[in-house]
């Protein structure tokens, strides 16, 4: 029965060919643009994370209403404590205390007088306690460019493009101009030991790393940060976790009035960026959606053709004695064969395009120019095993689909009237 | 013909009274606040969000083109000095013992963590001369009768595009400043208060100055000791005092 039906494909290619040739598109498509999709999520939200938010952030209420301005006045202080607490509630959790600043840099030229200076963006992360977590997190070792990561107090990394602009190489001294939690103006000579390259550029024109002890002492928040990111242990992202973490933690402090009372928010929180992810996921879904819908009413149509084209054929079985349903059932199998050759190559294809983006990627700095999130400036696809069935069987069933709704025409044959139509 | 005038002359006086020049206010504003040249003790009570911090500190300054301040206390301000020669502003830091120029938008910061920017601090020029001026009421502010004039900029390089001022018409100061951004929207509040007579200017020796745009109660400016019309050393106003 099946090397009859696969028989008739194969010698029959009109009725096998173009089904064949659309479900491969459909699922080639379908699998690429989810695996790139997925790929850009996930470097998206891991960029993200590593570099700004964490998984879940925990700052102050006040700080929270003005993050855009970075206001060091209202950052978290007394963190040691806060610091012990969400480890003792939260242990899935690794949690780092960062400083996120604004201020000037100012180059001196020989003589001590400012040869350049351009605004700076400050991050203050632990680089010099010995554990090593934030500079993994970061991929410091990864994103050097020259030098190298500060080993001592009074050492800084800048972002590669600054280092350009203000003609800034390592080993040179540079002064720092902002001010401190309370408003005090704060100098601080420091020393350029590296450039790093993120190849995102809100990171590589404007920032300056440091320890946080550095930043502390400089800034006057003894025991304090702006924030202090979590991240799963698991090394992962999942939203319905982290918004659960989230509000555990709330709900203990919900009573509190103080503007200084510490609030977790998770990395979906961030206005832009839960936007993107709820827009891009929804995207995802909807082309899904579509591409079967296509599909299906594309091979209606081929198979609405190919019964009006095999309309003696199932006239003579019908006569010869063969059940409607059964040519019915015979009909399915073909679809069902068909789909399968056409959703492998499809697939196929897809994994391979994927692949091929996953390690080659697609630079999109051009278009990200000026913008205000961090965003790759290449970004890649991205392969999961769930990508070998995520058009396979979509397009299986939109052969299937197209087929059932096409093949009705069968049970619509009068028997009675099937020697006439033949002109036997 | 004289009984008509005299019976003309208090209508006509109160007219005049009623609508005086306001340029003839500003020049007497300008009279009492501006002075050849001025030595100034004061401190600066900031309120912050979580506390409140007083710095003290030393002025002296020669017309409107040259001002030096230095800071006395807390010490994490004590030895930081400030020269502003003309458009040109320098800050002496001890702690990184360099004198950097402030330009471009870090003049629109804080000075010192205070409601006012180095820009408002850099702004001493004449009313007379940066703005129009029309006396557009009066009101009784702290018990004291005053003008409300209407400054619009003739100037573009102005931090405040429109203020309005309310002008004690006794003795010429302002007792209440509003400064407004272009678009119209009130940017700046300062309420001057404990006017003082030294020789023949009156002087005010509290200034609250407030951004409004902050949810805060501002800054205090306090005057403990003013010297005006003294001899300075020329060398004050030299980027090299500032290393002194």
């Amino acid at each position: 029965m099946i090397k009859f039906i696969f028989k008739g494909l194969l010698r029959d290619k009109s009725r096998s060919l173009l089904p064949i040739l659309v479900i491969m598109i459909g699922v080639f498509l379908t699998v690429g643009m989810t695996g790139y999709i997925r790929g850009f999520i996930e470097d998206f939200v891991d960029q993200n994370a590593r570099l700004q938010t964490g998984h879940v952030n925990v700052v102050t209420k006040a700080y929270a209403q003005n993050e855009s301005l970075m206001p060091i006045d209202l950052a978290l202080l007394g963190i040691d404590t806060l610091m012990k607490k969400l480890e003792t509630d939260f242990p899935g959790y690794t949690w780092s205390p960062r400083i996120n600043f604004g201020g000037m840099l100012d180059v001196p030229d020989e003589s001590g007088e400012s040869k350049k200076q351009g605004p700076v963006v400050g991050m203050a992360v632990d680089l010099l306690s010995g554990n090593t977590d934030e500079i993994n997190r970061l991929n410091l070792h990864t994103a050097l460019a020259e030098g190298h990561i500060p080993e001592a107090s009074g050492e800084v990394i800048i972002g590669e493009e600054l280092a350009r602009k203000l003609d800034l190489h390592p080993g040179d001294k540079v002064t720092f101009i902002g001010s401190t939690m309370e408003g005090s103006l704060t100098f601080r000579n420091f020393t350029v030991s590296g450039t790093i390259r993120y190849g995102v550029r809100q990171m590589d024109n404007v920032i300056m790393l440091l320890d946080l002890k550095d930043a502390r002492s400089l800034l006057d928040m003894e025991n304090g940060a702006t924030q202090i990111l979590g991240y799963s242990k698991q090394g992962v992202y999942f939203d319905e976790e982290a918004a659960r973490t989230r509000d555990t933690f709330n709900k203990k402090y919900a009573g509190s009035g103080d503007q200084f009372t510490p609030v977790m928010r998770s990395l979906r929180d961030e206005p832009t960026l839960g936007y993107y992810m709820t827009y891009i996921n929804s995207f995802s879904g909807l082309m899904i959606f579509i591409l079967i819908v296509i599909m299906s009413i594309v091979l209606w149509n081929a198979g609405l053709l190919g019964g009006l084209r095999r309309y003696n054929e199932f006239g003579i079985r019908l006569a010869m004695g063969e059940e409607k349903k059964h040519v019915y059932k015979m009909l399915l199998c073909e679809a069902l064969f068909t789909g399968i050759i056409g959703s492998v190559f499809g697939t196929l294809l897809g994994v391979v395009f994927t692949l091929f983006l996953q390690y080659k990627g697609i630079d999109i700095s051009g278009m990200m120019q000026g913008g205000a999130m961090i965003m790759p400036n290449i970004i890649r696809a991205k392969f999961s095993p769930d990508l070998l069935s995520i058009g396979f069987i979509p397009g299986v069933a939109a052969m299937v689909i197209g087929t059932m709704l096409s093949g009705i025409a069968i049970f619509k044959r009068e028997t009675a009237k099937l020697l006439k139509e033949l002109e036997i | 013909m004289k009984l008509f005038i005299l019976i003309l002359v208090p209508f006509l006086w109160t007219g005049i009274a009623q609508s005086p020049d306001p340029y003839v206010i500003l020049d007497r504003v300008d009279q009492n606040m501006l002075s050849t040249t001025k030595i100034l003790e004061g401190k600066m009570i900031v309120y912050g969000k979580r506390n409140t911090r007083t710095i003290t500190f030393r002025s002296y300054s020669e017309g409107i083109d040259k001002s030096f301040t230095e800071y006395l206390s807390p010490a994490r301000e004590a030895g930081t000095k400030m020269l502003k020669l003309k458009d040109n502003l320098w800050i002496y830091s001890p702690a990184a013992d360099r004198t950097i120029q402030i330009s471009g938008h870090m003049l629109k910061q804080s000075v010192m963590g205070s409601d006012m920017s180095y820009e408002d601090m850099m702004e001493d020029r004449k009313l007379k001369d940066v703005y129009d001026a029309t006396v557009t009421g009066e009101e009784t502010v702290d018990g004291r009768d005053c003008w409300i004039l209407e400054l619009n900029a003739i100037v573009e390089d102005v931090a405040y595009e429109k203020m309005k001022i309310w002008v004690d018409q006794q003795r010429y100061v302002p007792l209440r400043e509003e400064l407004y951004a272009k678009s119209g929207q009130l940017l700046k509040r300062a309420v001057f208060s404990d006017v003082q007579r030294f020789g023949s200017r009156w002087y005010p020796t509290k200034i609250n100055y407030r951004d409004v745009l902050k949810n805060g109660k501002g800054t205090d400016f306090i005057v403990t000791r003013l010297q005006l019309d003294v001899t300075i050393d020329p060398y004050i106003f030299t980027k090299a005092a500032l290393r002194r």
